[in-house]
Parts: C-alpha cells; sequence; structure tokens
C-alpha cells in the first residue's frame, strides 16, 4: 500500500488544471450563538482530489453540509459550475449534480443495489417502473468503476460494508454528478478495502469528477489528494497543493494549539496501586489481541478512530460481546464476564457513549434513572442509595428542578451527570468511560475531569475512550492507541497529538510492526 | 496487506438467509403433508375435490383483508379498522342491492368508495396528525362499530341471487371467490414491484429517514396503503355478503379478521416493523392456517384447542424468523484464527454476536 504514494501524485496533478467547478468563499455558520464556521472557502477543479482535514470540530462537518444543503449557510457564497447555489436539501444539490456520501449511510438494506440506486427517481417505462433500464444502469455504472464482485440485484443487507459504500458512490454517479463529497469514507472499511476505494477515486478522477475528500487518517489524504485544505477551530488555515506539505507540516497546521488549561491536576495523594483489570491477548470478533493492565488510581486513555475497535474493546470488558480469546483478570483473579450483569457485580461501570439511547431511559426522572442499575443489581442497597443520592448528585454539580424532573428535560452535560451518579452508586472498582464528554458543555466537562481525578484517588481503575486528543492527552497517565482492532501502540502521558494520530492513522508504525 | 487479500477474505461465507416467500412456501408443503397424514389416519382423503375445495374457499376472505394488511405492515403501520370495513361494506352492499340484480353495479362502486374513504381518513390521521396506525385506526374502527351498533340490530338487506353465485360458484375444484381473490394478490405484488408508490413502500417501511432523504414524499405511501387496505376488506365484506345473501353488522368481528390478517402477513414474512414483505408470502401464510383450521375440522378437533394450535403456530412461525436476523456489525477478526489459548471454546463467538444484537436493539 505504501508504494501508491509516489504513483498517486501525478495524474491528478495533470486533471488538477482542470476549471473550477466550484467555488466556496466566506461560508460562516454559528448554531446557537456558537459560531462553528468563520469565513472558509475553497476552490475545487474538475478531476481534483481535495482533502479536507482538521481536528473534531474543526469544521469540516459543518462545511460539507453547507454545501450538500443539510444546513443553510449564514453567509457567504457558493457557485457550482458559475452559478450560485443555495441548497435546502440533499437531494436538491445532487440533482444540480453535488453529490454526497454522508459517513452514515442512506441505504435501505432490505432493498436490492438498484433499487437503492434509484431510490426515489425511479426510472419509469409507460407509467411503471422499468426494472430493466434500473438493473442495466446499474450494472453500467459499476462496470465503470470496475466493480465486478457487486450484483445489482442483490439486497443491499448481504454487501460487506466496503460494498455499501461503493452503492452510496454508484447512488452519487447516477445522477452524474461533478462534485461527490466523501465524509470518512474508509472508517468502517478494513485495509484491503481502502485500496478498492482508491480505484475508484481514481476512476472517477479520470472521469473529470471532482472530489471533496474528508479524512483523519493522513496517509490517505497523501495518497491521493492533489490539494489539501486544513481548517482549525472553524477557520481555514491554508489551502494549497498536497506537494507543499507533508505529514509532520500537515499535523502542526491541524493541531497548533496548546492544550487548553481545564485539565485539572491529579489530586495530591493519588497513587497507582494494584493491577485492577489486566487483558492478555483478549480478544473477540471485533478485537483482537489486547494487552492492557490498568491499576488502581490510574487513568489511561484510548485514542483512534471511528471504528478501530476502542467501543468494542470497553464492550468486551463490560461483557456485551464477551472476549472469546485470552485472559481477563480483575484483581489479579482471572475471571470470565459473559454479560453485563456480572461485569456490574464484579465492580465495573460502563459509561456508553450514546447516552440518550444507552445510557438513560429519558422519560423517567432523575431519581429512577440514578437508581436504575442499584435496583436491579444490588437491590438490597436501594435505600441507602437513594438516602446518598441527592449528595452524590450536588457534589457533581447537578442542576435541575429536583429529583423527580424527567432526564429528557436536562441539559446533556446535566444528563451525563445523572449517568455518572447512576455508576458511582456501584462503588465500582474498575470505569470505563465511553467519549464521557461528547457534547456537553465546558463547564460539564470540567465536572466530569475533576470526577474522574476524585476517583482516582480514591484507588479507582479509569479507562476512557476519547476522541478529543486535548483530553486524552490531558488526563491520561498513559495512552493506549487503537488501530483496526488492535492495540496499536502504548504511549507515555503527555505525548504529543502528532504521535497520536500517527499510531491512529497507522502513519506511524511503533515497534516496526507491519500492520495487516 | 500481504496475507490477506480480497479473495481471502472474501471466502468467509457470507450468512445465506432463504428468501421469505420460499420459507413460507416450504413451511406450507410441510404442513400440507402432515396435514394430509393425519387425514389420512382418520381415513379420509386430504386431496380430495371437495376438501381442496373447503380450504380454498376458507382462504378467500381471509386473504382479500391479509392482502391490504400486507401493505399497510410494509409501510410499518397497521390497520385495526378492518373488522367493522367489512362489516360495514356487507350491510351496505346488502341494504342498496336490495334483491334487485340491477342494483348489484352501484352498491358495489359505493362500498368501495365509502371503503376509500376511511382508508383516507386512516392514512391522514397516521401521516398529517401523526398518530400511530394501531391508535388511528383503532379510533376509526370503534367508530364504525359504534355506528353499526346503533343503526343495525341484526341482519339486513338482501343480496339477489346473481350476486351470491359470487361466493357459491367455482370451476372445477377452485371457487371462484378464491381466483379473484388470487387476482387481487396478482394485482397487489405487481403494484408492489412495478410502481413508483409500491416500491417506496418498502422505503417508508424500512426507513423513513432515508425515504425522505431520498426526496420520497413519504405520506404519500402510507395514505395508498391504508386506502387499498380498507378497499380489499371491503371485497371481503362484499364476498361475505354474496355467500349469507344479507350484510350483518357483526360478520367481521366475528371473523376476527383484525387480528389474524395480522397474523397472517407475520406468518408469511412481512416484519411487522416494516420494510422487509410480500403479498405472495401473506398468501402463504393464509393458505397455512386454511390448511390447519381444515386438517382440525376434518379430525373433529376439540374448538379451543384450534385456537391453540393457531397460537402455536404463529409464535413458532415468528420465532424462527427472528433466529434468522442478521448481524449488523461485521465481525473483524475470525474465531478460526484464534489461539487455542482461549479460556473457552470457538463457539462462544455465537454468543457474543447474540449478546450484541440485544444490547442495539
Amino acid at each position: 500500500m505504501s508504494a501508491a504514494t509516489p504513483a498517486s501524485s501525478s495524474p491528478g496533478a495533470v486533471a488538477a488544471a482542470g476549471e473550477p467547478v466550484l467555488v466556496a468563499e466566506g461560508l460562516e455558520k454559528s448554531f446557537f450563538g456558537v459560531t462553528v464556521l468563520r469565513g472558509v472557502g475553497l476552490t475545487l477543479r474538475a478531476g481534483e482530489v481535495h482533502g479536507l482535514v482538521g481536528e473534531n470540530g474543526a469544521g469540516k462537518s459543518t462545511f460539507m453540509k453547507i454545501l450538500a444543503g443539510v444546513y443553510e449557510r449564514d453567509a457567504g457564497s457558493v457557485r457550482l459550475g458559475g452559478e450560485e447555489v443555495a441548497f435546502s436539501h440533499p437531494v436538491q444539490a445532487a440533482r444540480a449534480g453535488l453529490a454526497t456520501v454522508f459517513q452514515e449511510f442512506n441505504l435501505l438494506p432490505e432493498r436490492t443495489v438498484a433499487q437503492n440506486v434509484f431510490l426515489g427517481r425511479e426510472p419509469k417505462r409507460r407509467g411503471l417502473v422499468d426494472r430493466k433500464a434500473m438493473l442495466a444502469e446499474t450494472r453500467a455504472l459499476l462496470a465503470e468503476l470496475g466493480i465486478d464482485s457487486i450484483d445489482a440485484d442483490a439486497p443491499v443487507r448481504t454487501l460487506t460494508v466496503a460494498e455499501q459504500q461503493i452503492v452510496e458512490i454508484v447512488k452519487a454517479l447516477s445522477v452524474d454528478a461533478r462534485v461527490i463529497q466523501m465524509d470518512e469514507p474508509t472508517a468502517a472499511l478494513a485495509d484491503h478495502e481502502v485500496e478498492l476505494l482508491y480505484a475508484i477515486v481514481r476512476r472517477l478522477q479520470a472521469r473529470g469528477v471532482a472530489i471533496i475528500y474528508v479524512s483523519h487518517r493522513l496517509k490517505e489524504i497523501f495518497d491521493l489528494c492533489d490539494t489539501i485544505t486544513v481548517l482549525k477551530d472553524g477557520a481555514l488555515v491554508s489551502s494549497g497543493p498536497a506537494s507543499e506539505l507533508d505529514t509532520d507540516e500537515l499535523v502542526r497546521r491541524m493541531v497548533g494549539r496548546p492544550i487548553s488549561a481545564y485539565f485539572p491536576d491529579p489530586e495530591p495523594g493519588t497513587v497507582r496501586g494494584e493491577p485492577r483489570l489486566e487483558l492478555r491477548a483478549a480478544g473477540n470478533a471485533y478485537v483482537d489481541g489486547v494487552d492492557l493492565e490498568l491499576r488502581a488510581g490510574e487513568i489511561v486513555g484510548v485514542a483512534g478512530l471511528q471504528g478501530s475497535g476502542r467501543t468494542e474493546l470497553v464492550e468486551a470488558v463490560f461483557g456485551i460481546a464477551p472476549f472469546t480469546r485470552g485472559e481477563l483478570r480483575l484483581d489479579g483473579r482471572p475471571v470470565q464476564i459473559s454479560s453485563a450483569r456480572q461485569a456490574v457485580r464484579r465492580g465495573v461501570a460502563l459509561i456508553t457513549e450514546d447516552r440518550k439511547a444507552q445510557g438513560l431511559a429519558l422519560n423517567q426522572s432523575i431519581a429512577d434513572n440514578a437508581l436504575l442499575v442499584i435496583r436491579s443489581v444490588f437491590s438490597r442497597r436501594t435505600r441507602e442509595t437513594r438516602r446518598e443520592l441527592p449528595g452524590v448528585l450536588s457534589s457533581l454539580e447537578l442542576s435541575s428542578r429536583g429529583l423527580d424532573q424527567e432526564v429528557q428535560f436536562l441539559s446533556g452535560g446535566n444528563q451525563q451527570k445523572v449517568v455518572l451518579a447512576k455508576w458511582l452508586a456501584t462503588k465500582p472498582r474498575v470505569v470505563l468511560l465511553d467519549e464521557p464528554t461528547r457534547g456537553i458543555d465546558v463547564g460539564a466537562k470540567v465536572a466530569v475531569y475533576t470526577l474522574m481525578r476524585r476517583l482516582a484517588k480514591e484507588g479507582v481503575a479509569i479507562l476512557m475512550i476519547s476522541s478529543e486528543l486535548p483530553e486524552v492527552i490531558g488526563m491520561s497517565d498513559r495512552i493506549i492507541v487503537m488501530h483496526d482492532g488492535r492495540a496499536s501502540a502504548e504511549l507515555p502521558a503527555r505525548s504529543d497529538e502528532a504521535t497520536i494520530l500517527g499510531a491512529a492513522t497507522g502513519t506511524l508504525r511503533v515497534g516496526g510492526e507491519e500492520l495487516r | 496487506m500481504s496475507a490477506t487479500t480480497p479473495t481471502a477474505r472474501r471466502a468467509t461465507p457470507r450468512r445465506r438467509r432463504l428468501d421469505s416467500s420460499l420459507i413460507v412456501g416450504i413451511a406450507l408443503v410441510a404442513v400440507i403433508a402432515i396435514g394430509a397424514v393425519l387425514v389420512a389416519s382418520v381415513g379420509r382423503n386430504f386431496f380430495s375435490a371437495g376438501n381442496i375445495r373447503d380450504i380454498l374457499t376458507g382462504m378467500s376472505v381471509l386473504g382479500f383483508v391479509a392482502i391490504g394488511q400486507t401493505l399497510v405492515i410494509l409501510c410499518a403501520s397497521l390497520d385495526l379498522s378492518v373488522p367493522y370495513v367489512v362489516s360495514l361494506s356487507s350491510l351496505i352492499a346488502a341494504d342498496l342491492m336490495a334483491g334487485n340484480p340491477a342494483n348489484i353495479p352501484m352498491a358495489v362502486v359505493a362500498v368501495i368508495v365509502v371503503a376509500a374513504v376511511i382508508g383516507l381518513a386512516n392514512g391522514l390521521i397516521v401521516t398529517k396528525l401523526k398518530v400511530n396506525g394501531f391508535i388511528a385506526t383503532l379510533g376509526t374502527g370503534l367508530i364504525i362499530k359504534g355506528y353499526l351498533d346503533t343503526n343495525y340490530k341484526g341482519t339486513s338487506g338482501q343480496v339477489p341471487w346473481e350476486f351470491q353465485l359470487i361466493g357459491a360458484t367455482g370451476i372445477g375444484p377452485i371457487p371462484v371467490s378464491t381466483l379473484l381473490m388470487l387476482l387481487v394478490a396478482l394485482a397487489g405484488a405487481f403494484f408492489l414491484a412495478r410502481t413508483r408508490t409500491g416500491n417506496h413502500m418498502f422505503a417508508v417501511g424500512g426507513n423513513e429517514q432515508v425515504a425522505r432523504l431520498s426526496g420520497i414524499r413519504t405520506a404519500r405511501p402510507l395514505i395508498v396503503a391504508h386506502m387499498l387496505c380498507s378497499i380489499t376488506a371491503a371485497l371481503a365484506g362484499l364476498l361475505l355478503a354474496s355467500r349469507l345473501g344479507v350484510g350483518s353488522p357483526v360478520v367481521g368481528t366475528q371473523g376476527g379478521y383484525d387480528l389474524l390478517s395480522i397474523a397472517a402477513v407475520v406468518l408469511g414474512g412481512t416484519l411487522l416493523m416494516g420494510g422487509r414483505g410480500s403479498i405472495w408470502g401473506t398468501i402463504g401464510g393464509v393458505a397455512i392456517f386454511a390448511v390447519v383450521d381444515n386438517v382440525m375440522s376434518v379430525m373433529q378437533v376439540n374448538p379451543f384447542l384450534k385456537d391453540v394450535v393457531r397460537g402455536v403456530v404463529i409464535v413458532a412461525a415468528v420465532a424462527v424468523y427472528t433466529s434468522r436476523s442478521v448481524d449488523r456489525r461485521r465481525p473483524r477478526f475470525a474465531n478460526a484464527s484464534a489461539p487455542p489459548t482461549g479460556p473457552d471454546g470457538a463457539g462462544g463467538d455465537v454468543d457474543g454476536n447474540d449478546a450484541r444484537e440485544e444490547a442495539r436493539a
């Protein structure tokens, strides 16, 4: 795969001299008074692959969604083929020739490939859906992309994730898009499937399609892109030929910001104690060969890209999809955790990534939510916990109208505090946090960080997954980096963002280990 | 990049799933085989012309209702008002015909128009007022029931002999009513496969968000499905009027067509959550019910036991379907490559996937 790097930029460089097909200037967007995009623009030429990079929250997604018509811009202009456009719906944008392949697929698993490609605009003949034409056109488009493994008449649910991705691209092609935006197209793909995507991108490029390519994987950006635009904190950092950048320089432009000062220092008296959680060559269908030691009083950060197996790792520890290989030890004793209930009984807590779907019963009260686990697993402690609850919630600085308020009316930060209270009540010895500060305000974030420090002092072992690198760096005593289902690197505290990103994207090989 | 080439990865078998209507067909054949043996054991012939005619006759009314119900369920809605539409239709038909063959066309048109209006109301309540289909049609059903209970104390009207022929004649062992039902099924299957609205029913039921993002006006398929469902229920009412010779305010509720039609649809492999299913599966489901009922009648099974058997058939069928559900997340590491050091065997992976499915549900 690495051999592709030098060869890739040459054919693109020729095509990049094409006409500008899309010119965006001075795009601005704010949500509820928070500016997420300030004066961002770029010029896209026919046959060009244009990389759009930046950290989480840099504004890439907002930028794409404005172009695609998901959001309306507050200011700025977009010209597509010389004409000023402002789309109000992705379908409208696609029909005008600007198609977007979102990270979340818009596919119906029970329908065939052809039916999905033409969904909502099925070709008609004598008033009836022309199935033959649909199939023939889908086959032609697949052939054009050099794909022979996908049957246009097969239900989408039988396809691999990579093949589903291709169906989304075919959908974009079928509207004759001149511009295709791809949002993290490789996030869910295995390495060998990425090769296939590369081939498709190059074919599109050869057809004169212009591509906006958003990815966290810098290697892909350099492999594919002719031009790279860097965003940071909603503003444009630079936009220019890829040949003028190298990985270090790109990462510097993406990051280039001091780690915020709001991470509290470890509480005095915190000591690194006995191992609480140990994994040895642990694996299941989603993660493999994970070695990990988590000690009392320690906070270990888990970094990695979306789809790298981070969530799957903590879900395995928590018994949701248990390990089928290797060894799991709690407090030095080998144990088998095959259900969430067992995990809770053994003193493990998991604060899930999606608090609304997995962490809370939204239409129940704060008290009911906070007592949920206690009632079902340690029912004898219910009364005691109920007595302690007001104290616990006020120590988390929960602001609410009372314990009987339904959690759906709380802010994201306060909802997260209820989730934390629920798990604190179980007096856990190992706490697994999956994106604990996603979508909550700074004040609540600090409350979460302070709580983590306090738990560490009390001898709890903490494993924290986070996509926010400053958070990982600011809080962790050690950092585990996941890549493609494996723990690809273990880095010391205060490692810099470039090193972590490198390990997470597979551009940095730790210990010379070749990736699959 | 060396070890795992695309071809090597593809070698891991995809979990094959049989087409739902094929499974229903297999189940139907199995039920027929078992039924034939049982019937033979009491010294009767399952395949006699008379018995075949009985089974097919038993299919036609429920068949009509279930065809419409299939469309509604495909759109992830439900129609509980069908038994009342059946009763109302039988009464309107018998009253308007009033024993005069010249009134037949007018009465049939009137019945269909009334049903279409009820279906339109159902569809509009579901799409515009955003009332769940279960509740919306429960409500319209009760409204019709109230009307029937107030205005009819018993049977009413008179169906002319010419119209009664539809329910009474047959071509060989095949009753005309069943042929008509199969024609409607054919039309329904064609509608689903070849019209945009039919295609979009799968989209709206499968994932409304995806449908909307694909530029589909999501209300339209739902409204059309509800209208067609009421119309097929009306056809069932017409057929019952033809068989009884009069209209009856309780013929629909006595038949239990609301829950039986839903059961037949689900038995036919259509997902209750919508998005997947077929008319032919439903016809298979209706046929399975008809065969089971017939076998039990021939064997003179206690009527309460009949319901027990029906219940077992429904639960067993749905249990089989759900056990075939797919894993949404694909495994990244095959268990075959596991080092033999694992504390438990390779079979553990399957359990892991199931647990994950539960957790995601």
